[in-house]
């Protein structure tokens, strides 16, 4: 490590830090205006009533502000519930709202500068280190010293991370009001972009953008001399920033509904949702071609594209989350568990996930045909064990915040519900493969080492066969890291592709079937 | 087939030809032997497991629970003597082992040529995991390493020291890096690359003398120019020999390893040799030597004997087209046919090299201009398309037209074929054309 990289670890830790203790800072006050300007007007006169005890009080901690309007509306709420009066209570939640609209400390006053030392530090550390990366070094394989790595092999390094990771997701996911600092400092941001103000799940996806684009560079320098690894790796940051991130925000702007154009449902599982379909409905043409669009992309684009390239033409060049992994996730991807067990909860584990998805959306759709008539709500009590149980926590808090401890394709491998319906066409029907180079394999497990999705590649390698693989999302490290040339990821003829008795080539004596 | 099987040595050679004994006979029993690991691993690999890549879990090829379902048995332990007598194999621990059929598959050991001072602490090759775990635990006290013998485990050694920044001096016979085997364009490619990564390479220079700084240990080389370079640590990497010490007192026929027919008998009934530890009466194919010490010919070694010990109809050993592959620190190696450093008048060559000299291509053509043999450095080439090729003869005109197709190159990597043969036209005066590509096949592959 040069001297600009040690300054660029200490700014990332400056950085963090300041990112962790942001949320507290600052005080809280509420009064009457605030709250009726942030509250639908059915609720408003409850909320009036019900936080009246609150306006004007000065909160020095959000902890105390947040602690003292959940007594007071809990409760409200709770009072209502005894009594049955059920139509009164107020099932919205506005913690966050009027925590961010209460808060009234120094980074009300200068978001920017809030933004600079925590998120902008952390950004401009990580490049301090990124950039010199190898530099003067001949372009190879960088795989020195991982397994002797803290924070890349399961040391306490990479539990710290692994642990902060899962406890940023659960206060996003479930507690956002204490992050209001956090979403104050990209409100201007988000301004610019859309017009109207921040919310979690705009600091989310800022945060998300910026590091597959930092750790994307990252990748430029460790697989420098690599090209498959170069485009692959600017197709996903091309992706995430376009139609992830700036699309969706002009979208907003020009006050259609908030849509990501590449997300293809059953991973965006709320497709098919009223909500979503009327907003689709409701917005002209340009709604009307999402609708299309998002419906041709599964039946027409993921059969067809995943024919001609298998399943990476969108896992690891276009999807967010294979974009997240294959960068912020790539230090990770030797911790993926290779055994036949493992491989044997993959299959049950993402296909049941598909099963639950398809018969959700299938209820779906025909309750909203039906006019509800058939099970009346009760689609949303789906929605919302799914968007709990899949959503939030596999996709969210293990497929991310288990990066340290699993790997970085946790989700993808296990979870994903669109990575089993592309893995299926990839299986069955698909021009794509791993060739095996013959008999060159040597054995020595640097591919299932580095496969990302617990392949155990050198399985098939050895035995000279080509390796077609549902779960395989051909990020090309396995090729990149064999020092012996023994594997291609190509597109070919369908005829020969699967290859189930492979020859050895170089024994002449015998034919031997491996 | 009845009785049990006994292999001796747990390694590629003796896996493989337990693995397709089982794949054929369901009944037979078969026990494994080692002193140096319980399960088979990736020996190859061993460099990564210093580098950090891996950890010694990740070379093992078959999950440990692979053994118990295949019913092959492992028995852990070290043999210091064969009673071919009364059958039966003999541990340093005084137990025993009966067989009915025996495979020796002992592999081999670095080569020692009676350097003064070669028994020093800090004196090693590396071969076994054994080896491996004594230079990890020497590794602390180098400051710096000399590593004697220019061939593929040097220029290994070279690598896992300059992965830990451990100053390498490395000490080559030849006149060029791994001269015997490579011509010498090639290996200057090589020789440049291993300078590139600061390794002080000295050609021309010889071991004399390893010297004792009064505890034991190597304190420093003298080399055959009377220099004396300080050092920790010297690497013996001066090739291997058959590893049948402890067989050398016995009725079994050994000269420079076991000696084996086409069918790997030995001169005892009912025991067999295969890989690094065996001798040839005979060589085993045109340009093939007596004694094969790689990776891949012990695979087939041990396909072959499988075969012979399953079936009634006996087959001898009959390599195909030969190839090897290696990697020097970036840069990859790869070659089919027997490409030897000079050849007679009666072959000719063609070579390319990149501009940046890292990338290289050279065709040995007999003289009808059909293709012998190809070296390939910094390019993947396509195994199947060179050993048809090969045993084709294809003229040279085709090899090179097809060049695009033999590229195991990665996608999007820049095509060399289009220039390979503008160059092959302008030196051979000739005029070979690519074969146009359609559309669809420029965008789907």
């Amino acid at each position: 490590m040069n001297i600009l990289q040690k300054i660029g670890v200490l700014l990332t830790l400056i950085g963090l830090l300041f990112f962790t203790i942001i949320p507290f800072l600052g005080s809280y006050k509420l009064d009457e205006e605030t709250t009726i300007k942030n509250t639908k007007e059915i609720h408003t006169e409850a909320m009036v009533e019900v936080l009246q005890p609150m306006f004007g009080k000065l909160y020095t901690s959000n902890l105390s502000f947040i602690s003292s309007f959940k007594d007071h509306f809990n409760s409200y709420n709770e009072e209502l519930k005894a009594n049955q009066e059920w139509d009164k209570v107020i099932w919205d939640d506005y913690t966050f709202t009027l925590t961010k609209a209460a808060s009234m400390g120094p980074v009300n006053d200068s978001p920017l500068l809030y933004l600079m030392a925590s998120i902008g530090l952390t950004v401009i550390g990580g490049l301090f280190y990124i950039l010199p990366l190898y530099r003067g070094k001949p372009s190879g394989i960088k795989n020195d010293g991982i397994f002797f790595s803290s924070m890349m092999a399961r040391g306490w390094l990479g539990m710290l991370t692994g642990s902060y990771l899962i406890l940023f997701y659960i206060i996003l996911y479930w507690f956002p009001e204490y992050l209001t600092n956090l979403v104050l400092m990209v409100d201007p941001l988000s301004q610019a972009l859309s017009g109207g103000p921040a919310s979690q799940w705009f600091l989310y996806g800022f945060i998300y953008s910026l590091a597959i684009v930092v750790m994307g560079l990252r990748m430029f320098r460790k697989y420098k001399g690599n090209k498959y690894q170069m485009i692959r790796t600017s197709s996903v940051m091309f992706f995430q920033l376009s139609f992830a991130f700036l699309l969706p925000e002009i979208l907003v702007l020009l006050n259609k509904p908030w849509h990501d154009f590449k997300n293809i449902w059953p991973l965006d599982y709320s497709f098919f949702y009223e909500y979503r379909i009327e907003g689709m409905l409701n917005s002209g043409a340009l709604g009307m071609f999402m609708l299309i669009f998002g419906i041709l992309l599964i039946v027409i684009g993921v059969p067809l594209f995943t024919y001609l390239y298998g399943k990476r033409w969108y896992c690891s060049w276009v999807c967010g989350c294979g974009g997240l992994a294959e960068t912020l996730g790539d230090p990770y991807r030797q911790l993926s568990d290779k055994s036949l067990k493992s491989w044997q909860i993959e299959r049950y584990l993402i296909h049941g996930v598909l099963v639950f998805a398809v018969v959700m959306t299938a209820l779906t759709i025909v309750n909203y045909f039906m006019s509800f008539e058939l099970l009346g709500q009760a689609t949303e009590q789906i929605h919302s064990i799914y968007g709990f149980a899949i959503g939030s926590i596999f996709a969210g808090v293990v497929g991310t915040g288990f990066y340290p401890f699993m790997g970085n394709r946790v989700w993808c491998r296990f979870g994903c519900p669109l990575a089993a319906y592309l893995g299926m066409v990839q299986r069955f029907k698909s021009r794509f493969r791993i060739t095996t180079n013959g008999g060159q394999c040597i054995s020595c497990g640097n591919c299932s080492t580095y496969c990302e999705m617990g392949i155990d590649v050198r399985w098939y390698a050895q035995r000279g066969q080509n390796i077609v693989r549902s779960s395989c999302v051909g990020c090309g490290v396995c090729s990149a890291v064999c020092p012996r040339g023994v594997l291609k990821l190509e597109n070919g003829k369908e005829e020969g592709r699967i290859n189930d008795m492979p020859i050895i080539i170089g024994n002449d004596s015998v034919k031997a079937k491996v | 087939m009845a009785g049990q099987i006994v292999i001796l040595g747990n390694g590629i050679s003796g896996v493989t030809c337990a693995r397709h004994i089982r794949k054929i006979d369901d009944q037979v029993k078969i026990i494994i032997v080692s002193g140096e690991t319980e399960h088979f691993f990736s020996r190859t690999a061993l460099m990564y497991i210093y580098m950090g890549h891996m950890k010694y879990e990740h070379t093992k090829p078959y999950a440990d629970d692979f053994w118990s379902k295949n019913r092959i048995a492992l028995k852990f332990g070290w043999v210091d003597k064969v009673d071919f007598a009364n059958r039966h194999l003999n541990f340093d621990n005084g137990e025993k082992l009966a067989y009915d059929k025996l495979i020796l598959a002992t592999g081999s050991k670095p080569n020692y040529f009676g350097w003064p001072g070669q028994d020093l602490k800090g004196v090693q090759g590396l071969y076994s995991l054994q080896d491996l775990e004594l230079m990890e635990k020497r590794s602390p006290k180098i400051s710096h390493a000399v590593i004697v013998g220019g061939g593929l485990i040097g220029v290994e050694m070279a690598e896992m020291f300059s992965t830990r920044q451990i100053p390498v001096t490395f000490l080559v016979r030849e006149k060029h890096f791994w001269a015997n085997v490579l011509p010498p364009e090639e290996s200057k490619l090589v020789g440049r690359h291993i300078k590139e990564h600061h390794i002080d390479l000295r050609f021309s220079t010889e071991l004399s003398e390893i010297i004792d700084n009064g505890k034991g240990e190597v304190k420093a080389v003298k080399t055959s120019s009377g220099e004396l370079i300080p050092c920790e640590f010297v690497g013996l990497t001066a090739g291997v020999r058959p590893n049948i010490d402890f067989l050398r007192d016995s009725e079994l026929k050994t000269n420079r390893g076991i000696v084996v027919n086409r069918k790997f008998e030995t001169n005892m009934p009912h025991v067999y040799a295969i890989g690094d530890c065996v001798e040839f009466t005979e060589a085993p194919g045109p340009d093939r030597k007596i004694v094969e010490q790689v990776w891949y010919t012990g695979r087939m070694h041990g396909e072959t004997l499988a075969y012979n010990l399953t079936h009634e109809k006996q087959v001898d050993y009959k390599p195909g087209i030969w190839f090897n592959s290696a990697k020097f620190f970036d840069i990859e190696y790869q070659t089919y046919g027997f490409l030897p450093s000079a050849w007679t008048h009666d072959k000719w060559s063609f070579y390319w090299e990149d501009k940046e000299g890292k990338i290289a291509l050279r065709l040995l053509f007999d003289e009808a201009g059909r293709i012998l043999a190809v070296n390939a450095f910094g390019w993947r080439m396509r195994h199947a398309f060179f050993d048809k090729a090969i045993k084709e003869g294809w003229p040279a005109d085709k090899v090179l037209e097809k060049l695009g197709e033999a590229s195991f190159n990665p996608e999007f990597y820049d095509s060399y074929h289009r220039e390979v043969l503008k160059s092959y036209n302008k030196e051979k005066g000739k005029a070979v054309k690519l074969p146009k590509k359609s559309m669809f096949q420029k965008l789907f592959g």
